[in-house]
Order: C-alpha cells, then structure tokens, then sequence
C-alpha cells in the first residue's frame, strides 16, 4: 500500500523545511507518494465590486497559473528529480479547510507544513492557518519550524 | 499612462467648469433646466401617468402585474425554491474545485448594494407618511411577488452572457434580448436591446449618480450645515473615478464592506427598538392590517395604501427593471438558474425585510398622529399626508424615530445614506458600462469615455438641484422596465424549461450538495 504524505505549501522559506522533512520521511517509507499543495486564501463570503465580479474567472485563472509556475511545478520537478513520486494541486479556500478537504480527497495519511508566517494581530484574532489545521485535521499533522 | 493622466487633467477640467456653471450662473441653470424639462416632459408624464381616474402610476402596474404573472407561470417559485436558495448561497452546492470563482453570496451581496439605499430609508418614510401603516402591507406583497421578476430576469442574464476570450464576461437585458429573440426566431430583439441599453445609460446617470451624489449631498449638509454641492461632488467624483477609472479597489473593496455592515446595524438597531416596544408590536401589525384594507383614514383610503406600498416596493427592489440581471451575469455555473434562485432573495431582503423594518420603527415610535377620537389617523393641514409628530417626512421622519430610541442615531444614519448612494453610484456606473459597450463596443478608450462622463454627473447631481433631469433619469429606470418585462415575456419559457430540467435533476439526486 501507497502511503500519501501531503506538504502545504504557502509560498514562504518554512515551505522549504516542510519539503526537507517530507523527503526524508518519505525516504524512510518503502512505498510513498508526495502530494504538493497550495491554497490560495480566498473566502465565496467577501464583498466585490460589479468589475470584480465580471474580472474574477480571469483573476483566478492568472493566480493559479502563477502559483503552478513558481511555487508546485519547481517543487515537483525536484521531488521527481530527486527520485520521489510527487503531483502537485493548487486550490482556492480558507488554507486549513481546503489543506484539510485535499487530504482527505486523495487518501493522504498525514500533512507537514512549515510554521505559518502569519502577522501578530491577525494570528491573535484569527489564530494562524497552521494552528486552525493542527486543531481541525482529520490527519496527522507535521508543523516543522 | 499618458492616457489617463489626459483623462486626469479633463476630468478636473469638467469638474471645475460644471459646478461654476451651476453655482455662478443660475440665470442659465434654470435655463437649461427648463429646457430640459420642455424637451422630456412628455417621457416623464408618460411613464409616470397614472391609470385614467387614479392616481396609481401605470409603469408600477405594469411591474406588479409582470411579477404576478411570473409568479403564477412558476408556480410560486419564490416559496417552493426559498430554502434551495439560502442552501446555494450558504454554499452547499458549490463544488470545492470551482473554488475562486464568483460565489452565489458575492454576486448576491454586489447586486444588494446597487439596490439597498435611499429607497429603504427615506422611500419607505414617504410611503408610510401618506399611504398610512397599511402601505406596508402591499409593499410587503409587491416584494413578494417581485422574487419571481428577479428570478426570471438573472436567470436570463446568466444563459445568454458574452464570455470573452481573456476570460472576462458581459450580461444583462441587452444580452438575453438579441441572443435568446435570435434563438427563438422572434424578430425585433436587437431593437429592444438598444433602447433598453440606451435607457440603462440614462438611468445610471440620472437615479444611479445624480440622485445619489444629491442626496448624499443633502444630508452631509444637514449634519455640517450648508456649503455648495459642488465641494461634495468634487470629492465623490474623486473617489469615484479613483475606483472606476484608476482602479483603486481598496475603496471598494472598504465601502463593499462597510455597506452590508450598516445594512445590518439598520436591521440590529431596528429590531431592538421595535423589542423596546415589544407590548405594541401586535397593535403594530394590527395597525398595518387593518390599514391595508381600511386606510385607517388615510388620503385615497384603502387604494392609496396600496398605490404607495405598491410604487415603494417597485422603485426600491428594482424588480423587472433589469438591473440586477447585470450585476448577476457575472457568476460561473453550470446552471444559469441557481443564479435566478438566489436572485429572487434580493426583494426579500430589500423590500419584506429592511423596508418593512424602517417602517415598523415609524409605525410603533408612533411618529405618525392619530386622531383619539375616531382612531383614524390625522392629515397634514394640505391633506396630502398624515400629519407627523414634528411635522417630518421622507427621511427625517425615519431619522426621527430611529433618534426617538437613540439620540446618536441620525448620525449613523447619515454616514449610511452616504455610503448606500456611494455603492449604489459604484453599481450603476457598471450597469451603465455594460449598456454603454453593448452600443459603442468593448475597448478601453471607449470605457474611458464612459466613465469620465459619469464622474462629471456626480459633480453636476450634487451641486445643482436638476428635478426635472432626475425626474428623467427615474423614468429612464422605469422604461428600462418597460423593455425588460416586454422581452421578459417572451423568454419566460426558456427560464421555465430550464426550472422543470433543474428541479427533476434536483428530485433525482443527480444536483446535490457537496461535503465541506
């Protein structure tokens, strides 16, 4: 049986050492699969203008290609590179949620992030996406400094 | 860039000239006003010409017997699609890898904030003031059956869109006139498409800017105290062609936000005052009952009741007025309909529940005076109105009986004003957008245009006080009315083919919800 490590991604250094802690799991693991993912914070209960509305397919369009190109495709190549077997998924929604959602869809058994970079005010009224994960997962959950 | 700093340099220009006209020449201001009263006088007359006999405006008809007739055609979808609605706003059925996209609630909320505005807060206020309580009762009923209008009309607007190769989408009347007319083979779609267009652009001029840039003028003025229009139409049409033409969206994306927040701090604060007087909400209803089938004394009687309930809930839902049809074409799905489902909530929202609000705080704060001896209520010494307890109508009756539970209240009211005619102008200058490039063609020059024109109509709405041009630019509203409902039934069967597809895949289990 195929064991399925999913690495979130958010585009930052942590990422980085998410990937690094990934490899070597998956080294030590005889058959494994690395699912690279990205969300895209996005929310279908924001408020838009008409022109956004009518501009939104393309917007999405733009930042899921720009997130493929810089972010998944690179990571992908190294893991395959680097002689592992790695797909790569980019989705919109709340980050823990989809990270979450994704997962589950694809029969991963645990997730590894990186620890989130996100600001004091926000962390403290929202709490981080790391934190919202690591509280809601159906999965284990990897958070590697 | 060189372009726009042009555009730039002749906004300011037009901006500085148009309220120099208007301030420093009344002479020639009232000139042009008279002439421009002489020149659409018989439009105006004609759209607002009330039925031989009554004073019941016939365009307000015309939209209540549509809505009546799509309501029965649907066989009351507006009740049997309710909670199917609320489900698909909620996001039950959106499929996770759409994602992204232009969600049901985004388009809902944009569409809410080109409708929500003066027509709740100061529209219901003159409704009341002369129809009595019972004029809510019909409003009530309008709204109702307005969900079906709305309904038909996005539904409409989602199937017969343009969808451009860059991705970005254009929809509207416009749209499902020519293209559903030519699928049907029924001549004359084009023809109906350009005057609907042509109304759309006056109308968002007129109702959607001048209106709103004066209103909101008003009542800055009455918190500040005087001072020429000018300066507040110098500073909205900042703002406005900041977001429009510079595309500075963080103001947007501010007001979008800010605006449902007053929306439902209208609502909060509403409700806790109508719980204040929670022994009277029964003789409240009572009131609104027996006035919509008595009058209760008021001007016209029971038939003046429902001519204002009737008119408030047209002019503010904007049902069959084709409006939101653009607003709505905008969404990404695979069934047009869901859009048309979650449409028919907009004249809920606007009309049964923020209208019937404003007027159950003016009914029981007891604003309007009612004669002890015969329980009827009292008129005003014209005898056009019920008589108020500080003599107040439109919106400083609502301000007042909103300040009657809280002192500070005016003040919030005013910055809401402000804000619901700041988002409403922001709506209708893409509604008029999307008819302008349906005439002249898609191109950023030729938006350009369009836009630079519509921020000089802010800066002219607020400083000169043009009755006749708004008086004109409220009647290009209603005969864009007259066109949409006239094409509307034509195409109801498309959207009834669509409804009896949906609804049997729904049943079936083939449409479900998706886990989240």
């Amino acid at each position: 049986m195929t064991t399925k490590i999913v690495i979130g991604l958010d585009g930052t250094e942590t990422g980085e050492h998410a990937i690094a802690f990934a490899k070597d799991l998956a080294g030590r693991i005889d058959a494994c699969e690395l699912l690279v993912v990205y969300v895209i914070e996005w929310s279908p209960f924001t408020f838009q203008t008409p022109e956004e509305n009518a501009q939104r397919h393309k917007r999405r369009e733009e930042e899921i290609e720009l997130a493929t190109a810089r972010i998944i495709t690179p990571t992908v190549e190294a893991l395959t590179a680097a002689g592992f077997t790695a797909h790569g998924i980019v989705r919109h929604g709340d980050v823990a949620e989809t990270l979450n959602a994704i997962t589950i869809e694809n029969g991963g058994t645990q997730i590894v992030v990186g620890r989130s970079s996100a600001d004091g005010f926000k962390k403290r009224l929202f709490g981080s996406s790391t934190q919202n994960l690591v509280m809601h997962a159906d999965v284990p959950v990897t958070v590697v400094n | 860039m060189k372009t726009l700093k042009h555009m730039w340099l002749a906004l300011i220009a037009a901006m500085v000239a148009a309220p120099a006209m208007a301030q420093d020449a009344p002479g020639l201001d009232e000139r042009i006003n008279q002439a421009f009263a002489d020149f659409t006088g018989p439009f105006v007359s004609f759209i607002f010409a009330p039925f031989p006999g009554t004073g019941f405006p016939w365009i307000v008809g015309w939209l209540v017997i549509a809505a009546t007739v799509f309501t029965l055609y649907f066989a009351f979808v507006q009740l049997r699609f309710f909670s199917h609605a609320i489900s698909l706003v909620k996001g039950d059925y959106s499929d996770p890898n759409d994602a992204g996209e232009v969600s049901h609630f985004q388009a809902l909320a944009t569409a809410l904030s080109g409708t929500v505005g003066l027509g709740n807060i100061a529209g219901v206020a003159v409704a009341v003031g002369i129809g009595g309580p019972g004029a809510t009762f019909w409003m009530i009923v309008a709204g109702l059956l307005g969900m079906a209008s709305k309904f038909t009309e996005c539904t409409l607007g989602v199937k017969y869109r343009n969808e451009y190769d860059d991705g970005t989408v254009s929809g509207g009347p416009m749209y499902y006139m020519s293209k559903g007319f030519n699928e049907l083979g029924l001549p004359g779609g084009k023809i109906l498409a350009v005057l609907f267009s042509i109304f759309c652009i006056l109308g968002a001029l007129g109702g959607g800017n001048m209106f709103q840039a004066n209103q909101a003028h008003q009542q800055i003025a009455g918190i500040t105290g005087d001072y020429p229009g000018w300066i507040t139409g110098l500073v909205f049409a900042g703002i406005v062609f900041a977001v429009i033409v510079g595309g500075l969206k963080s103001i947007a994306r501010v007001t979008e936000k800010v605006v449902p927040f007053m929306g439902v701090m209208y609502v909060l604060a509403a409700l806790i005052i109508i719980i204040m007087h929670a022994d009277q909400i029964g003789w409240a209803f009572g009131q609104i009952f027996a006035g919509a089938f008595t009058g209760l004394g008021v001007a016209g009687g029971m038939v003046g009741a429902l001519i204002q309930g009737f008119r408030r809930a047209a002019f503010s839902n904007e049902a069959g007025v084709g409006s939101a049809a653009i607003a709505h074409s905008a969404v990404r799905t695979k069934e047009p309909i869901t859009e048309g489902f979650v449409s028919l909530l907009e004249p809920f929202i606007d009309t049964v529940v923020i209208c019937t609000m404003t007027a159950l705080v003016i009914i029981i704060t007891q604003q309007l005076i009612i004669d002890p001896d015969t329980g009827n209520y009292m008129l005003n010494e014209a005898g056009n109105a019920i008589a108020t307890v500080d003599g107040n109508s439109g919106v400083s009756l609502t301000s007042a009986a909103f300040a009657s539970a809280f002192g500070w209240f005016p003040y919030v009211l005013a910055i809401a004003v402000v804000l619901f005619a700041f988002s409403t102008m922001i709506s209708w200058s893409y509604y008029g957008l999307k008819a302008w490039t349906y005439l002249f063609g898609e191109g950023q020059t030729k938006e350009l245009v369009f836009k630079v024109i519509f921020c000089i109509f802010v800066v002219i709405g607020a400083a000169a006080n043009l009755g006749p041009v708004i008086d004109f630019s409220d009647a290009a509203i209603f005969a864009m009315a007259v066109v949409n409902v006239f094409a509307l039934y034509f195409l109801m069967k498309v959207v009834r083919e669509e409804l009896a597809s949906y609804a049997a895949r729904l049943k079936s289990g083939e449409i479900r919800k998706f886990e989240h």
